[in-house]
């Protein structure tokens, strides 16, 4: 078994998987060295970020996978688990080796792996797009902001920018420390110089906020309310489409 | 200054929450105004409530006044509670407000008859015009039709709308005039098939023309309410599938009865909501859109009801032994969406996996099938030599006991029938 460490980009991996075929390697493990305890017996091949690399491997997935499947393998990498990209270098190995279609082979362990991965991230990116909850500034900005597992804010843009076409808005992960900006006319990656915390209430500081977004606040609160029916109540079928970690994103829990 | 129009969302809100409809897919309404919103593809819930219903769309009444007096709703005319109306403006600066903030997918509107059913209707039709037209919204619009509305109102509310409908409420007729004698089941049919036939009209013409605009995109659906009169599960499914058939209606909608009435021909005040039949009756409900399911195979005189302890696939297979095992490596996808614990991605997963190679216990735990469940079902490769045939109860048994169902709990409030 040889020890591959890469820089956890996307290029990162393909470029790894573009050395697999080079070196003629037969086992690889493949680590982020972010996250690598390095072993003195064993330094590892060190893969080189390269783009023309990366992109002859991404071309030669593409030739053999679906729309559907590229954007899964991009939603997995999406993921940021160790486990994942040892699976992503696996499955995209087995894939080029074997004739089309064989990403259909949900009995293959690494194929299984990358589609539950993708799923994984796509259930928490439509989970952003149901919980962000935007507050409007005094400047007429709509923001939010987020702390999702895994890092979803570039799959985003498309959903959020149909949606809002005539409104500026941020959406922003703090646990990342990124977001992006929507100026009417496109969305870009922005960085701020003093994110604001994530506070129980999600609220940027009221001098900030536009006059009405108390009221409107309170109205979603007060709509919350009024539209359970007690004599139903379920907390547990609630907390599994709700799950704690999500509530402090959510005005409504807060009333 | 909140006060009045926290109140007045208060109340209409509350009296809106027994339509359960929530849903907000199947339209395609795009932004290509670059307006607001967007209503193509599939649903979301920005929240639930703490009854774990979905909270897609702002769902309230524009008024509770009501000519009616139907024993089963709360805003009913007798009935002592506080009144409130919206004017169009509010519904609209509400809708937009949480629209913008990411709240809701839309709005869905419904109201008492105050006056009569045009006013009545009027009215609705003047808010989503104005949502549309001056607001530039393009997100999901679910309006209820009134019954007895003219058929130029109806038509101008489905250029704007996605989605009609209209509430059955009770299973059969009889029921219906035992609780609402002003009403009738006539006249929920009446309008249906009149946009139901305009939806067909447009849908030919988009065939033809390419500039044909929307009209109610996203289809009509109905709701009724089990629990409140004494009609069996055979009764509410049959009657459910020949409005599916008849109107070719989107979904049909089961609501547990809640108490909320004296009425002694309504169970009191207090008594639990009937949720695990409701349960059942979404579950056969989905047997018969998505797993090919006809309906006389699970309800017929010989089995009129429901079963609170398994859903009704493992009934249906229980039943029809014979039809068992189906062998996974080989049977029709049809069969293995049957199989009770395989659902339908799943079946797909099998029938695409299986051209590679033979699948094993192992492949089929990791497809992520109830295996506990189906294993009594199925044969695989390596599946154990079975000496003896097992019987329905003993298999039923078997499952009962090695799974925890979630109504276990609370299944004592609900007494079974045998």
């Amino acid at each position: 078994m040889e020890l591959y460490l890469f820089d956890g980009s996307l290029e990162g991996l393909l470029s790894a998987v573009f050395a697999c075929y080079e070196r003629k390697s037969q086992v690889v493990k493949l680590v982020n060295e972010a996250s690598h305890i390095p072993d003195v017996f064993d330094p590892g091949y060190r893969v080189i970020s390269d783009r023309e690399k990366g992109k002859r491997v991404w071309k030669g997935l593409c030739k053999k996978l679906g729309k559907e499947w590229q954007f899964r393998f991009y939603k997995a990498f999406l993921s940021e688990q160790p486990e994942v990209y040892q699976h992503l270098l696996n499955f995209a190995r087995y894939v080029i080796d074997q004739p089309p279609g064989a990403s259909e082979n949900f009995a293959h362990a690494d194929v299984l792996a990358v589609s539950q991965a993708a799923q994984k991230v796509h259930r928490e990116k439509h989970r952003m797009e149901a919980f962000v909850r935007f507050q409007k500034t005094g400047d007429g900005i709509y923001y939010a902001h987020i702390e999702p597992d895994f890092d979803v804010l570039p799959l985003l843009p498309e959903h959020f920018q149909n949606r809002y076409a005539d409104q500026r808005w941020i959406i922003y992960d703090l646990k990342r420390k990124y977001g992006i900006y929507y100026d009417l006319e496109k969305t870009e990656e922005i960085e701020l110089e003093t994110a604001p915390q994530m506070s129980i209430v999600n609220a940027l500081p009221a001098d900030l906020l536009d006059e009405k977004e108390e009221l409107y606040t309170l109205l979603w609160q007060d709509y919350f309310k009024s539209t359970n029916i007690q004599a139903r109540k379920n907390m547990r079928l609630h907390v599994r489409h709700v799950p704690r970690r999500y509530w402090k994103y959510l005005s409504e829990k807060q009333g | 200054m909140y006060e009045r129009i926290r109140e007045k969302l208060g109340i209409l809100a509350d009296a809106a929450k027994y339509d359960v409809s929530c849903s907000s897919s199947g339209s395609n309404r795009k932004n290509e105004n670059k307006g607001i919103g967007d209503a193509e593809g599939s649903g979301i819930c920005h929240t639930y409530t703490e009854d774990g219903r979905c909270v897609s769309l702002l769902k309230i009444l524009l008024t509770n006044h009501c000519i009616y007096d139907c024993a089963f709703c709360v805003s009913r005319r007798s009935n002592d509670i506080k009144r409130a109306a919206f004017t169009v403006e509010e519904v609209v600066e509400l809708t937009m407000n949480f629209y913008r903030r990411n709240y809701i997918e839309g709005l869905f509107l419904s109201s008492g008859i105050f006056k009569d059913a045009d006013y009545t209707m009027e009215r609705l039709v003047r808010i989503v015009k104005k949502l549309r037209q001056e607001e530039r919204f393009n997100g999901y619009i679910h309006l209820k039709t009134i019954p007895g509305a003219s058929d130029e109102l109806l038509h101008e509310a489905g250029m704007y709308a996605d989605r009609m409908s209209i509430n059955l409420e009770m299973p059969t007729e009889t029921g219906l005039k035992l609780l609402a004698p002003e009403k009738s089941h006539a006249e929920v049919k009446k309008p249906l098939k009149y946009i139901q036939s305009n939806i067909t009209q447009f849908e030919s013409e988009k065939a033809l023309i390419k500039s044909v605009p929307k009209f109610v995109p996203a289809g009509q659906s109905t709701q009724i309410v089990v629990g409140a009169t004494p009609e069996s599960d055979k009764e509410i499914l049959y009657t459910a599938n020949a409005f599916y058939q008849n109107f070719s209606l989107k979904r049909v909608y089961y609501s547990g009865y809640i108490p909320i009435s004296n009425d002694a021909r309504l169970p009191v005040i207090g008594s639990q909501p009937p949720l695990i039949r409701e349960n059942r009756l979404y579950q056969a409900d989905w047997l018969m859109r998505f797993y090919g399911f006809n309906v006389r195979e699970i309800l017929n005189d010989v089995h009129p009801n429901l079963e609170a302890d398994v859903d009704p696939k493992l009934s249906w297979a229980l039943r029809n032994l014979d039809q068992f095992p189906v062998d996974i490596n080989t049977a029709d996808y049809y069969m293995i969406l049957r199989v009770p614990g395989i659902g339908v991605s799943s079946a797909l997963k099998i029938v695409q996996a299986r051209k590679f190679g033979r699948l094993y216990q192992s492949h089929l735990r990791k497809l992520g099938i109830a295996f506990g469940k189906a294993r009594h079902f199925i044969r695989y490769a390596d599946s154990p030599v079975q000496l003896k045939e097992y019987e329905a109860g003993h298999i039923k048994g078997l499952i009962l006991s090695e799974s925890k169902s979630k109504y276990q709990k609370n299944a004592l409030n609900q007494l079974s029938l045998f």
